[in-house]
């Protein structure tokens, strides 16, 4: 399966069921004994009405594809879906999964996979307040390697 | 020509500069006071590939792309 196919954006908010089946679907009969998916719900907090996502997609297809490269080295594999745009609270934004032979380097995987996400892949995130979006400064973290140009 | 893009919040419409290298460009951006904050937290990638070398040469037709701090899921 092409990689292209195993990230996923999506205008608004995920389709959680239809993806995760599918998913589930897709690699269930690929012999694979783990496949454990991360669903992120956007929480209500902070009176915000929900979450809104710009993405650089030319850096994020990069970014996805090393880390299905590192995957593939523990014959493993990575999926992902993310939204572009709005995201109420209580719906879905973010959809992780990794699928391998093995329980522990699943989880291991996906433990590394989010977290390096939510360091480097070049998606930006903005509260929703009072129909306004907002930068979520205080909660984004500089790609590695900041700071070049200051 | 080096096309010059700023993601994300910064919120710059992208620039067309006639520089050789990143520290061309540091110097330009820096006499922007709007971009002060940014130029300390962004990273900054040359034809869509992170790079942390100031000295690299750029060529006619290259895009350099500033990425201000990520925040998925």
């Amino acid at each position: 399966m092409q990689s292209e196919t195993l990230l996923e954006l999506h205008d608004g908010d995920l389709p959680v069921e239809q993806i995760t089946n599918k998913w589930y679907d897709n690699f269930r009969l690929s012999n694979y004994g783990a496949i454990i998916t991360f669903v992120g719900v956007v929480r209500d907090e902070n009176n915000i009405d929900g979450l809104s996502f710009d993405i650089y997609e030319p850096i994020l297809n990069n970014w996805f594809n090393e880390w299905q490269e590192k995957a593939k080295k523990q014959n493993a594999i990575v999926l992902m879906a993310h939204s572009r745009g709005d995201v109420l609270n209580h719906k879905s934004s973010y959809i992780a999964a990794v699928c391998s032979p093995k329980r522990r380097v699943a989880l291991e995987l996906i433990d590394e996979f989010v977290e390096d996400f939510k360091a480097s892949a070049p998606i930006w995130k903005y509260d929703i307040i009072n129909g306004k979006r907002e930068y979520a400064l205080e909660r984004s973290t500089a790609i590695k390697g900041a700071g070049l140009l200051g | 020509m080096i096309r010059v893009e700023f993601l994300g919040p910064i919120g710059k419409e992208p620039l067309n500069l006639d520089i050789t290298n990143l520290n061309e460009l540091s110097e330009i951006l820096k006499e922007d006071d709007a971009l002060s904050m940014w130029l300390k937290n962004s990273a900054c990638a040359i034809n869509d590939v992170l790079t942390n070398d100031k000295n690299a040469p750029l060529k006619d037709g290259d895009k350099v792309t500033m990425l201000p701090p990520v925040c998925g899921g």
